[in-house]
């Protein structure tokens, strides 16, 4: 599979918008959230997906209504790409009734189900065989629907990796394992945790064709699981792919990520996924600056009109919340 | 003589003693060499005792603790540190069918001199995976130890007795605690287990409580003390093995219980310690013994609805008065 493109089939203004769009919104997502929580309004763990944007925005473009996706504990972006609402997912984070989980939840554990969005989850690992699962209903349900589990390079390392795309693997589910390899579990770099930092590697070892692809270019990325939802569709599955990546900053908000070298960050900021997508649109569509300047103007408001709406949201009340206790 | 103390320096200088005594003291656990810990419990003891017994691993915590409890079984003392209880449950084969069974089923010839260190309870807001108490799961398992300090002190000489243990202990930390200071006394300072403590002696009402529950314990009877009700605060230190003597003790004296734990209530350990004094104590009490629990849910992320989940200085206060009035009133607080 490649990520170039013939002139037969350039993408279109309309694909490069979304993806532009869609990676341009995770950014101000991540950068205005880290400002709030600076401020205190945000509590809890907040675990940013600064650098990674090209990943989930390239993967959601590629499913359709329908799907599911499983997430991480890194899974704003995952959200967003998946078209979640801006203001309910501030409204979380900001503890409020008004959120998606009715501020129950928090940052770790958004989810969407209705939407096919199985949800972020606090244990790393845990959503392979969530999403392995979810893939498994599908076919038990004879629907057509691709499940996407994104997980990470640290938990790849652990039993639930192997165990549940083993599964998969023997039972053809349509599903795709998009392996985030941002080189780093919190501090601990993946060679310090694997002999084989190529990922993809662990799917060919069982039998499930795998792959590897730049995950800061979300058109790559995009042309990548397309290849994968349609064979999942056809009953090809299951498929892996590792997106190669950088975290732009720490683990998380209060980790100021000293152990990431400056030059190895800097090599992978020179390749940010938002300026890419940004410039694949301009340069591939013909699209004008002023165009450019009124989509990020559009969406810098769709934030702030969300912090709006979710400070003036109401919280869940004590009484309430025990009686949701009584029936738990 | 005794200095004061954070109870994460306090558990560290246990570790470094006992590491000093013993090469075979170990510790594995994800992040915990060069950066020294999420909770900075083991900040500096790569550079002292080198990376083979001071070893960061990937995210792999079944494995993980497997391992540790291979490597005992072996002769080594491994600390396993799970950076989470939570994560815990993702190696509760190795704990519950492993670790716990191994003495018995070898006749009594196989001993598991195993350490797992970790934290749990709430504190900030980091939600339902992120904020459980466990010690109930351990508790019931016959063959695991349950250790849950409150204060630097406790924390250091029980990690210290741990580490010369020759079966599993479950060493549960909180991690609101790990910033709190207390006096530690020096040079050779272990604490055995199954001694319990009595961190606030008093006349009226026992109040039992342990990790992180005891600072509120404290301040609860501070507040009766205001209403001229002399609370004991017990802390057993030890939930496996638990210091009944001192419980029944304390009963016998006081003729009232508050049993407060963070865990949720539905079969909890207050419970079955509320069994034990029934069936050993019963006489000696003057009024039904009262539990202050989390709620029977997970902890929401809220701020404020995490606080309602779990026992606040109030809840003990109310339930201790309670105690006090043989038949209970109808409570302002409720
Ligand atoms: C089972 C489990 N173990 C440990 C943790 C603590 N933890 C949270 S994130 C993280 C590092 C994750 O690294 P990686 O999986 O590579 O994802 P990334 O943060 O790089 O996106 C760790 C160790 C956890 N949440 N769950």
């Amino acid at each position: 599979m490649s990520a170039q493109s013939s002139n037969a089939n350039a993408p279109s203004r309309e694909l490069l918008e979304k993806l532009f769009r869609t990676a341009y919104k995770i950014r101000v997502f991540e950068t205005e959230g880290i400002k709030l929580y600076r401020q205190g309004l945000i509590r809890g763990y907040f675990h940013p997906y600064l650098g990674q944007e090209g990943i989930a925005t390239g993967v959601c473009a590629a499913l359709k209504d329908g799907d599911y996706i499983a997430s991480t504990h890194r899974g704003h972006g995952h959200c967003i790409a998946w078209g979640a609402s801006i203001n309910k997912m501030v409204a979380e984070l900001l503890q409020k009734d008004t959120g998606y989980c009715r501020g129950y939840g928090g940052s770790m554990h958004i989810a969407d189900i209705k939407a096919g969005n199985l949800g972020a989850n606090g244990i790393v690992g845990a959503g392979t065989p969530l999403g392995v699962g979810a893939a498994l209903a599908s076919q038990v349900k004879g629907s057509d629907a691709v499940t996407v589990t994104f997980t990470t390079d640290g938990a790849s390392n652990n039993g639930t990796f192997m165990e549940s795309l083993n599964l998969a693997a023997i039972w053809n589910l349509a599903f795709v394992l998009v392996v985030e390899n941002n080189q780093y579990a919190v501090s601990t770099k993946i060679e310090e945790s694997t002999r084989e930092v190529d990922l993809y590697k662990r799917g060919l070892a069982i039998g499930v064709e795998s792959y590897q692809v730049d995950g800061n270019d979300s058109l790559a990325v995009y042309n990548m699981t397309k290849d994968a939802v349609e064979k999942c569709r056809r009953g090809e599955g299951p498929i892996l792919i590792e997106a190669k990546t950088y975290r732009h900053m720490g683990h998380h908000v209060n980790d100021p990520g000293k152990y990431m070298p400056a030059d190895r960050l800097a090599y992978y900021k020179e390749r940010d996924p938002v300026d890419r997508a940004r410039a694949a649109l301009t340069e591939m569509s013909g699209i004008d600056q002023s165009e450019i300047d009124a989509i990020e103007n559009e969406i810098r408001q769709e934030f702030e009109a969300a912090v709006e709406f979710s400070k003036a949201s109401g919280e869940v009340t004590i009484a309430e919340f025990r009686e949701f206790a009584a029936a738990y | 003589m005794a200095r004061e103390l954070m109870y994460r320096d306090a558990l560290r200088e246990a570790i470094d003693e006992e590491m000093e005594r013993d090469s075979s003291v170990f510790i594995i656990g994800e992040g915990i060499a060069e950066r020294g810990g999420s909770y900075k419990v083991t900040e500096g003891l790569l550079d002292k005792y080198g990376p083979k017994r001071v070893r960061d691993t990937p995210i792999a915590e079944a494995g993980m603790i497997g391992v540790g409890v291979g490597a005992a079984i072996a002769g080594a003392r491994p600390i396993v540190e799970i950076l989470y209880v939570d994560f815990a449950m993702l190696g509760m084969d190795m704990l519950v069918n492993q670790a716990a069974k191994f003495r018995l089923m070898t006749g009594g010839d196989g001993r598991v001199p195993f350490v797992m260190r970790t934290q749990g309870g709430t504190g900030g807001g980091v939600a339902a995976q992120h904020s459980q108490s466990l010690e109930a799961l351990f508790y019931h398992i016959p063959g695991l130890q349950v250790v849950m300090p409150s204060v630097p002190a406790d924390a250091k000489g029980l990690l210290k007795y741990a580490l010369r243990q020759q079966d599993p202990v479950m060493f549960l930390e909180h991690k609101h605690l790990y910033m709190t200071k207390g006096m530690v006394p020096d040079g050779e300072h272990i604490i055995e287990f199954g001694k319990g403590d009595i961190k606030r002696p008093g006349k009226d009402v026992t109040i039992i409580a342990w990790s992180n529950m005891i600072p509120r314990a404290l301040e609860a009877a501070a507040k009766l003390a205001e209403e001229g009700i002399d609370a004991e605060v017990l802390d057993p230190r030890t939930l496996v093995p638990l210091d009944k003597a001192m419980i029944l003790t304390s009963v016998a004296k006081t003729n009232r219980v508050v049993i407060a734990q963070e865990a949720v209530r539905r079969g909890g350990v207050a419970s079955d310690i509320a069994s034990i004094i029934q069936a050993e104590a019963f006489y000696d009490l003057d009024a039904p013994i009262e539990i202050v629990a989390g709620l029977n849910i997970p902890v929401p992320f809220n701020l404020e609805l995490e606080k309602a989940s779990v026992p606040q200085v109030d809840d003990i206060v109310v339930a201790a008065r309670r105690t006090l009035h043989a038949k209970p009133f109808a409570l302002a607080a409720e």
